[in-house]
């Protein structure tokens, strides 16, 4: 049995010289749902950005047992992570709320009445099924935070990664969609600044600063101890 | 997470780097002038304006492969004048077929197509040393004092200015669509779709890029308006220019007239 993710000593330098990343080790074993808090710049997305190999640092990152430094296992983990970019209107780029759930399921090259079947599937996952054929551009930033969920969930990842989720929405779009990350049984790895949603929904948290991870445990031990949390400009909720 | 590959300018402690901007971009201006008004053939003129750059060139403080290899830039141009060896009429040094068509090569042609390629190639080379030895708002306010219209000179530093906005956006739009684009875990299907269905994705992309541009310059507009913007825009005087290097720039103005005079001297008389 394979981890969902396996990073070993995973360093990453940016082209002008800046290192993000620095001997970064990282287990997620599959159902697990982890936080992962820092300040900015702490090379939080970073690493997301590895997990499906859209960058690629020194050292090891699998996906589901599949090495990434491998370029022929892309394709496949790229169905396997399904990563919601911090903001929405990077994540949605086709004309209608539609075409952007549909667009991961029609590039797998899935049979059409699947993907029919997978974009209403998602949109209701996120309760969004009104929205199918509007103009993404138009949505209010909520309602394209769920979208971008949605957009990955139609492609039936095997881990969920989201970038700061809660970042930008007001009270109670961000209640829904803790609601909404609550309903989803899946496995999950969400970079956030939000420490009650950490508290809320994620048993396990990772803290990350200056490109390494400071620690890595459960939720509550981590939250109890107010002084690592201050060195690492984190507040406890 | 940015694109930072676009920026051209070298810091640098040379020469060429400390002279004044609005100096350099005259005389940038001025070699440009005096090579395209330098008549096709002249090629002691030529050889006298390739000098001047190479000099400037080592002056700068930067390897000369470094020029070579910005220089490609001209390539296009030295393509549009491959064709006139064939095109122009003169004394044909040389003639072959290709496939029933006959192709006859001029002497004229041979030289006007040389001194175009030449002169694309010295001429791009010269501001590609401008654009690596001056930093683009010092190159802003020396198009200001030589009288470009202010709003122009808006424009261009707004564009270089969002540039960068622009790219940065297209970067990430790139990313959130490649990590979309995969294979179904299990297999067996033909991930991709086809070249079509990519392209109009592609098609989409660029014209929701277009929109967001559209919006964030109307944004931009109102934080302008906000902070007292009224239509006109108003830039902090230059100094004036130190005597030393005014007098320079007057004699390299000098030089490079001469040097196209006597082109036009030396090709009458050939």
């Amino acid at each position: 049995m394979h981890h969902s993710i396996e990073i070993r000593n995973l360093s990453f330098q940016y082209p002008d010289g800046h290192l993000a990343l620095s001997q970064v080790d990282l287990t997620i074993s599959p159902g697990e749902k982890a936080a992962l808090v820092g300040p900015n710049g702490a090379g939080k997305s970073t690493l997301l950005l590895h997990l499906n190999g859209i960058l690629q640092g020194q050292g090891e990152v699998r996906v589901c047992g599949l090495d990434l430094r491998d370029k022929k296992n892309l394709p496949k983990v790229r169905g396997m992570v399904g990563l919601v970019f911090q903001n929405p209107d990077d994540q949605l780029f086709s004309p209608t709320v539609y075409d952007d759930v549909a667009f991961g399921p029609l590039y797998q090259g899935l049979p059409l009445e699947e993907v029919e079947r997978r974009v209403q599937a998602a949109l209701a996952a996120v309760h969004m099924e009104a929205y199918a054929q509007r103009v993404s551009h138009h949505l209010s930033v909520g309602e394209k935070k769920r979208i971008s969920i949605a957009t990955v969930l139609s492609m039936q990842p095997e881990v969920l990664v989201l970038d700061e989720p809660t970042a930008g929405l007001d009270p109670r779009a961000r209640r829904n969609l803790i609601h909404l990350l609550a309903e989803l049984d899946m496995t999950m790895l969400v970079s956030t600044h939000d420490m009650h949603l950490v508290r809320e929904l994620f048993p396990r948290m990772i803290i990350m600063d200056q490109g390494r991870i400071i620690a890595d445990g459960k939720t509550e031990e981590l939250l109890k101890d107010t002084v690592l949390l201050e060195t690492h400009g984190l507040e406890a909720p | 997470m940015h694109v930072h590959y676009l920026d051209p300018y070298q810091p640098r402690h040379s020469p060429i780097h400390n002279l004044d901007s609005r100096v350099k971009l005259a005389l940038a201006l001025a070699y440009l002038l005096s090579t395209s008004l330098t008549p096709a053939g002249a090629w002691a003129s030529y050889i006298l304006l390739a000098a001047i750059l190479l000099s400037a060139e080592r002056l700068s403080d930067l390897p000369f492969s470094y020029f070579l290899r910005r220089a490609i830039l001209a390539l296009p141009f030295i393509f549009a004048a491959l064709p006139l060896p064939l095109t122009t009429p003169g004394h044909i040094v040389a003639e072959f077929s290709l496939g029933g068509l006959s192709l006859r090569v001029s002497a004229e042609g041979l030289i006007r197509s040389a001194s175009i390629a030449l002169k694309f190639w010295l001429s791009i080379q010269m501001a590609v040393l401008l654009t690596v030895s001056t930093p683009f708002p010092e190159l802003l306010q020396a198009l200001r004092a030589l009288r470009v219209p202010r709003l122009l000179v808006a424009i261009f530093g707004l564009t270089w200015r969002y540039l960068f906005v622009f790219a940065d956006e297209a970067l990430r739009l790139m990313r959130a669509r490649s990590a979309r684009s995969g294979q179904h875990p299990q297999g067996g299907y033909r991930s991709g779709r086809t070249l079509a269905w990519r392209a109009q994705v592609t098609g989409s992309m660029a014209g929701s890029l277009f929109l967001r541009a559209l919006e964030r310059s109307e944004r931009i507009y109102m934080a302008m308006l906000a902070r007292g913007y009224d239509g006109e825009v108003r830039m902090k005087p230059l100094p004036p220019l130190p005597i030393a290097q005014s007098i320079f720039l007057w004699i390299g103005i000098g030089i490079l007239t001469l040097i196209a005079a006597l082109g036009h001297f030396l090709t009458r008389l050939g």
